[in-house]
């Protein structure tokens, strides 16, 4: 695929490396703060930014159009709040942002954001980190084993926040949950430091050892599954601190793994091929890797399954079984099935309640979101979806009182009215 | 009585339930299985003294202990930081829904701006409305202040109604599109009325329901269905429930609350003196944003008063003044304005009304007031409309011109600074925007929905706060932390104000807020300015919100200029009608003159037109000398112009030739039939499926033709309410096609569209892609077997080939069929394609003979839908315009380099489109968008910056379900004259 703009813009040129620090979005903390420190070892300058202030939405609603979907005008919003927080020299500044090259809005993030910041900062260049051949003049070199070490980072990330989210609400301690985390990421860093982050099995063991510590309460709480796009599924900024929230109305948030979407993004090729018929050499490849990937989580569940502290995280072949029951996988823009496989399977291991979260107007999701709650109710009976719009002028209360109706019928549906 | 064990009472424990709504408190006192006391108050956003005093009263008249819980939209913030129980208001409404009717088998309940639904019976599911939130009882209020009635008058007139027409019900921005124009029209307030309710059971029916029919024995709760007897009648015919399925309990308004009280049993009894304490006791937290103060001292105020006065027009006395004068009048949507100057530009007579819906008598009584007072010392020499009700008022008083507004609002602009660059005016319904480039308009940007906030908004909300709007809007000038409110859509902001509220936000914080709000809208929304540069050196603001000090100092605040705000800032069109006047009129004004004025009468009627098979409803205003003036047809009579031929119009040509491509061929049907929907892809794929289902034996049967009527067929099966109105049809395309008894309904899932080899890649957008999947989700009717939608790749013509077998073989298909099925197909395409090519040559030389302007109308292929396009390609020929559609020039254009990711078919036509439009003379380019088409959000801005590099106008108009042609004509002929002004100065 070819890309090409009319305007001039500033590109990232390798040398930067040695110069400019490179700004990225937050969408899922601690996940993030592994990619931070594998990227600072390949020697790049990163820093995850963590401005979260309403600055942010209104530097985001300045900047870029009114009708385009919520996740980009927030990631526009923390860039611009950052460079102009006078932290960073906009000279020797660059922003980093992911491109999947669907068929879906997103993709196109990348020219927008740059036009939103060149309208401010035009010597910032912006990154994109893609698998698709995109942007080849402004991209971040991805090798072979930075790959892996990312793979690695969101594997580990992805545990670490499985095993939180089963901790947090019932720990009998206040703040051990935490405590228990922040070991867990520093091991982890540490483990990619010596060079010994390959060794999956044994820093999973690890992770959850460390979890599996804190004392917990034998209270039993509802369950409640988050799904839907990508970025307001996962970033606080953009669901307005979801998690907190359910913890705080008692709940247990069941959030799946990233991998999950990075699997789903693979296999989109492997099954572009055969439906369609598209090429298969690059089909095959994307075969192995998917293969590879998905053993790993395999071993994984293994692992977890063994030690029996903590629910596994969902086996991906699953999730597109349940994908089948539900839509066609074809439906492959945006988050496309990937939202009505999480629901059914999260739905089949006991987790019924679920908070679909998508941006206001978000176009795959009209299909694979609100359009798809009807089948899931029918295959599943006690299914309880809430659909939550996202956007810069809804309101927390208005939000809040949609995810409360949700949980009342759960706890109706648990056979307990009043907690 | 059923009472279920787990909601079973013990004996003398009272249960407390308080509902705190939007805009009311309800309290519930239950003693055993009894309601012993309830109340029902409005708050007028003082939550909690109301919420206190009605306790009091609990206090006084039963004192004791209770189980209490809160409940409502606005009762949250006050039951978590009192520490009472939470009952959500659905589960509320659900319990005592339990307890009082155990047969029900669903509930509808409006609230103050929440609707809810709640199924029982065939799997119990609880619905509330989402972020869009038209049709609820907020909605019915705004739609009385529109029409300067009380709701309960409303609810009377409806009772009296003779006829319902279709007003948007998806938002109330969408619905006073519709309403204002009826209005203006001149049609029945009883009409009206009966349309807005009807509204408002639409968008229950679809916005909620979503696919699930509401049936059985119904309860309807909340209180507009309590009061509203209107409301009600339209919900139990709309549902077609029997008398004794449609229940309207007495408690309704109440059932909230008794509901809560029934959810606390269980809760830990407290005294009603400590329940007291603990509401009385909640701090008003401090998590609202703010923003800083308008003025921060009385003097700062009185300076900004005094620059502004500078701008002040000077008056001469009507009762003395002798000799020529021009009338200006303004016939706005909400507001008349009437103007009467000297040729020296005094004022010798202004007038602002809101005009109740009537502007015509305001104008009459308003004249006569003129000749009584000038007593034939005052000559009209001109005299010019323009506005809304423009056609109206025109025939009415046989004015010597008509004008669209924006050239009005420049005229008078131009009055005070010469050098204007830009003019910004808040209206009451509306924001326009224009910039001025070489002395002509250059740019015109309108409001829409999601991007809403006017002046009536305030207004509206005074009102709900029981204030009037002088009192309201100088509250907000020395506000300390004036709140910020967000500024998409007025419901939103409805919200905020609600969260702002609850947390303890005053009056004058909140006026102050929507005052920025609403400058922010403008500018961030409407203008959709990077930064305040970017507007102009010289700008003029008007519209009476600028006439509210808290707005125009926001204004200032936001853009950190000063900017001129004349004093006639409300009445700056009619004073441009008059300027317009005053250089235009050559020899006597046809204007009516006083005896005739004397003997003025009409009469207003509704009717449906009869000129085509659309049947639009229709006013007709007779005058007493016996002339008459027809409004409301959806074609170009009703926008008050002469039908226009086809012969320019590319859209005309395509609706014909595309239906023309099933050709319907004897032997065709020897295998069955196929039910194609012609909507969406199908608009510009049919070709394609037509020849190839011909060819391989089947019948083709199209969907009927779209219409509103078509909608509201599949309306139950719309799942999500906020995709677009092509999408939302298709589901009554699918409905007809079900009742035309095909065997299958055929309708492919591509990804990928075919490749025109013009950009990165070929997609298809989302919803044109994977609409089948949801069609199947979502319609019980349909299943695997008579619906078929398999996925392809039409560019991969072996697999496609493949994949085609594999689906119908069953029907004994060859596979050697299908390959030449599938090439028939494509040749039928290639063959419309060149029709189509060829017109657009043939119109483009035409025009050009004829010396005519060419608009390229450029959407998507399912535009030329006249339900979608709502007929803009017929108005545009009756202005005058050849008309082409972008898939009629593209290959024309180069390909164009854009700076977005260029990866979808529909939109690479258009920027190559907008290439050609760029590099020719006599063309220009209207874009349509869908409205929630969140692709043409980024297309947008790329056709707009690839015009306007070549010196293009870019006019781009949203379409949804909306059926007024009245701002869309504003519009196109603004741009109808800048062209011209443009063509002019080129000239000379």
């Amino acid at each position: 695929m070819k890309t090409d703009y009319t305007n001039g813009y500033p590109k990232w040129d390798k040398s930067m490396k040695n110069t400019h620090k490179i700004l990225i979005p937050n969408m899922l903390p601690w996940h993030f703060l592994i990619i931070q420190e594998v990227l600072k070892m390949e020697g790049y300058d990163v820093e995850v930014l963590t401005n979260d202030s309403r600055a942010v939405i209104d530097e985001g609603l300045k900047h870029v159009h009114n009708d385009t979907c919520y996740p980009c005008l927030c990631v526009v919003g923390q860039y611009i709040d950052a460079l102009k927080s006078g932290k960073y020299d906009p000279d020797k500044t660059a922003l980093l942002i992911t491109q999947t090259g669907g068929g879906c809005r997103a993709s196109n993030y990348m020219p927008l954001i740059r036009k939103a910041v060149a309208s401010e900062f035009p010597n910032v260049p912006v990154l994109s980190v893609n698998f698709s051949g995109l942007e080849k003049d402004s991209s971040l070199d991805m090798s072979l084993p930075l790959m892996l070490r990312l793979v690695y980072a969101i594997i580990y990330g992805d545990s670490i926040m499985w095993c939180y989210n089963q901790t947090r609400p019932y720990e009998a301690e206040q703040g051990s949950a935490d405590v228990a985390r922040d070991v867990a990421v520093r091991d982890v860093v540490e483990k990619f430091k010596s060079g010994k982050y390959k060794n999956y099995k044994k820093i999973t063991k690890n992770i959850i050892r460390i979890f599996s510590a804190v004392k917990r309460t034998e209270e039993r709480k509802v369950k409640v599954g988050i799904v839907g796009e990508i970025y307001v599924k996962y970033a606080h900024i953009g669901n307005n601190r979801l998690e907190e929230f359910l913890i705080s109305e008692n709940c247990e948030p069941v959030v799946p793994a990233l991998m999950d979407f990075v699997l789903y993004c693979i296999i989109n090729v492997v099954n572009d091929r055969k439906f369609y018929g598209h090429n298969p050499a690059t089909a095959f490849a994307y075969r192995l890797v998917y293969n590879l990937l998905h053993g790993k989580q395999k071993n994984i569940i293994k692992i977890f399954e063994k030690d029996g502290n903590f629910t596994p995280i969902h086996d991906f072949e699953h999730l597109r079984k349940c994908a089948d029951k539900v839509l066609n996988q074809g439906v492959k823009m945006g988050e496309g099935w990937l939202i009505p496989a999480e629901m059914a399977a999260l739905a089949e291991t006991d987790v019924p309640n679920i908070v679909c979260a998508q941006p206001f107007g978000c176009l795959p999701n009209h299909i694979a979101g609100k359009g798809a709650i009807r089948t899931l109710k029918n295959l599943y009976k006690d299914e309880n979806i809430v659909a939550v719009d996202y956007d810069p002028s809804a309101t927390k209360v208005n939000q809040e009182n949609r995810i409360k109706l949700m949980l009342a019928t759960a706890r109706e549906n648990n056979g307990r009215i009043n907690n | 009585m059923i009472v279920q064990d787990k909601l079973s009472v013990k004996p003398m424990t009272r249960l407390l339930g308080i509902d705190v709504g939007s805009t009311t408190v309800k309290v519930a006192v239950i003693e055993g299985d009894n309601v012993i006391y309830n109340s029902y108050v409005r708050h007028f956003s003082r939550v909690k003294d109301t919420v206190l005093s009605e306790l009091e009263q609990v206090s006084t008249k039963f004192g004791g202990e209770y189980c209490v819980s809160i409940t409502g939209s606005a009762g949250l913030g006050l039951s978590q930081r009192s520490g009472l129980n939470f009952v959500q208001e659905v589960q509320a409404a659900f319990i005592a829904i339990r307890k009082f009717y155990p047969d029900a088998d669903a509930a509808v309940e409006l609230g103050g701006e929440d609707a809810k639904i709640i199924f029982i019976t065939g799997g119990t599911e609880q619905r509330m409305n989402g972020s869009c939130a038209g049709g609820t009882g907020a909605f019915i209020d705004q739609m009385a202040t529109l029409l300067d009635i009380t709701v309960t008058e409303m609810d009377e007139y409806a009772m009296k109604a003779e006829k319902v027409y279709p007003i948007a019900s998806r938002c109330g921005v969408f619905a006073k599109s519709d309403v204002q124009p009826l209005i203006n029209q001149g049609a029945r307030k009883e009409d009206i009325a009966a349309s807005i309710f009807q509204a408002v059971v639409d968008q229950t029916v679809s916005g909620l329901a979503q696919g699930r029919r509401i049936k059985g024995k119904v309860l309807f709760l909340g209180g507009p269905l309590y009061f509203l007897k209107s409301l009600r009648k339209a919900f139990v015919t709309t549902l077609k429930l029997s008398e004794e399925n449609a229940v309207f309990p007495e408690n309704a308004p109440c059932f909230m609350s008794i509901g809560a009280a029934f959810g606390s049993v269980g809760v830990v009894p407290l005294n009603i003196k400590e329940i007291i304490t603990k509401i009385g006791s909640v701090r008003e937290s401090d998590d609202i944003a703010t923003c800083d103060p308008l003025f921060t001292s009385k003097e700062e105020y009185a300076e900004f008063v005094k620059r502004h006065r500078a701008t002040d027009l000077k008056f001469a006395d009507i009762e003395s003044y002798e000799g020529d004068c021009y009338l200006g009048i303004d016939s706005g949507s909400t507001t008349t304005k009437l103007m009467l100057i000297t040729p020296d530009c005094r004022i010798l007579y202004s007038h602002y009304q809101t005009n109740n819906g009537q502007p015509l008598d305001v104008i009459i009584s308003r004249l006569k007031e003129i000749y009584k007072l000038g007593k034939g010392r005052l000559k009209i020499r001109g005299s010019a409309v323009t506005g809304y009700g423009e056609d109206l008022i025109k025939s009415a008083i046989k004015a010597d011109f008509g004008i669209v507004e924006t050239v009005a609002h420049f005229k008078a602009a131009t009055h005070f600074n010469p050098d204007v660059d830009f003019i910004i005016d808040i209206g009451g319904q509306d924001i326009k925007c224009f910039k001025i480039k070489n002395g002509a308009i250059d740019s015109i940007m309108l409001n829409e929905a999601c991007s809403s906030g006017c002046g009536s908004f305030i207004q509206t909300f005074a009102r709900a706060m029981g204030m009037e709007i002088d009192k309201f809007a100088a509250e907000g000038l020395y506000a300390k932390r004036p709140v910020e409110l967000g500024s998409r859509c007025t419901v939103f902001m409805n919200s905020a104000v609600k969260q702002a509220q609850k947390e303890g936000a005053g009056v004058d914080d909140i006026s102050a807020g929507l005052s920025s709000s609403i400058v922010k809208n403008a500018i961030y929304k409407v203008i959709r300015a990077a930064n305040a540069d970017e507007l102009g050196k010289n700008i003029v603001v008007q519209g009476g919100t600028f006439l509210n000090d808290a707005v125009l100092r926001s204004f200032e605040k936001e853009t950190g200029k000063n900017v001129i705000r004349p004093g006639i800032a409300g009445l700056m069109g009619a004073f441009g009608a008059a300027l317009y006047a005053m250089e235009n009129v050559n020899g006597e004004s046809t204007v009516i003159g006083e005896k005739e004025l004397d003997g003025f009468t009409y009469t207003s009627k509704s009717s449906n037109c009869h000129g085509c098979t659309s049947n639009c409803n229709i006013n007709i205003i007779s005058f007493g000398d016996g002339r008459r003036y027809v409004s409301g047809n959806k074609c170009e009579r009703g926008a008050g112009l002469k039908p226009a031929s086809p012969e320019l119009d590319i859209y005309a040509y395509k609706q014909t030739a595309l239906l023309q491509t099933v050709k319907g061929e004897l032997h065709s049907g020897k295998r069955g039939t196929v039910g194609l929907p012609l909507q969406l892809g199908m608009y510009e794929q049919l070709p394609l499926w037509a020849g190839f289902f011909e060819t391989i034996g089947f019948e083709v049967v199209l969907s009927d033709k779209s219409s509103r009527e078509l909608y509201f067929k599949g309306q139950h099966t719309v799942a999500s309410d906020t995709a677009c109105y092509p999408a939302k049809l298709m589901h009554g395309h699918i409905e007809s096609l079900l009742d035309k008894n095909a065997d299958f309904i055929f309708m492919p899932c591509e990804s990928y569209n075919i490749d025109e080899h013009c950009s990165t890649n070929h997609y298809n957008c989302p919803v044109v892609a994977y609409y089948p999947e949801l069609l199947k989700a979502n319609n019980e009717r349909l299943n695997e077997n008579n619906f078929i939608m398999p996925y392809i790749d039409l560019n991969m013509r072996k697999v496609t080939v493949k994949k085609l077998y594999s689906v119908f073989a069953k029907y004994g298909v060859k596979k050697s069929e299908i390959a030449k099925g599938l090439e028939e197909g494509f040749k039928r395409l290639e063959e419309y394609h060149c029709g189509v090519r060829a017109k657009a040559e043939e119109i483009l030389d035409k025009a050009e003979r004829q010396g005519k302007q060419t608009i390229v109308l450029a959407g998507r292929p399912y535009h030329i839908d006249n339900e979608i396009n709502h007929g803009i390609n017929k108005l545009l020929t009756s202005l005058g315009f050849a008309v082409l559609s972008e898939d009629s020039v593209f290959e024309r254009g180069d390909e164009v380099k854009v700076n977005v990711l260029n990866q979808w078919t529909y939109h690479a036509r258009l920027y190559r489109a907008a290439d050609f439009v760029s590099k020719n003379k006599n063309v220009n380019l209207v874009q349509l968008v869908s409205f929630g088409c969140g692709l043409d959000a980024i297309t947008a801005d790329e056709v707009r910056s690839i015009l306007e590099k070549n010196g293009k106008l870019y006019t781009q108009i949203k379409i949804d379900e909306i059926n007024n042609l009245g701002v869309v004509k504003i519009r196109l002929r603004s741009m109808l004259a800048a062209i011209e002004e443009n063509a002019r100065k080129n000239r000379g």
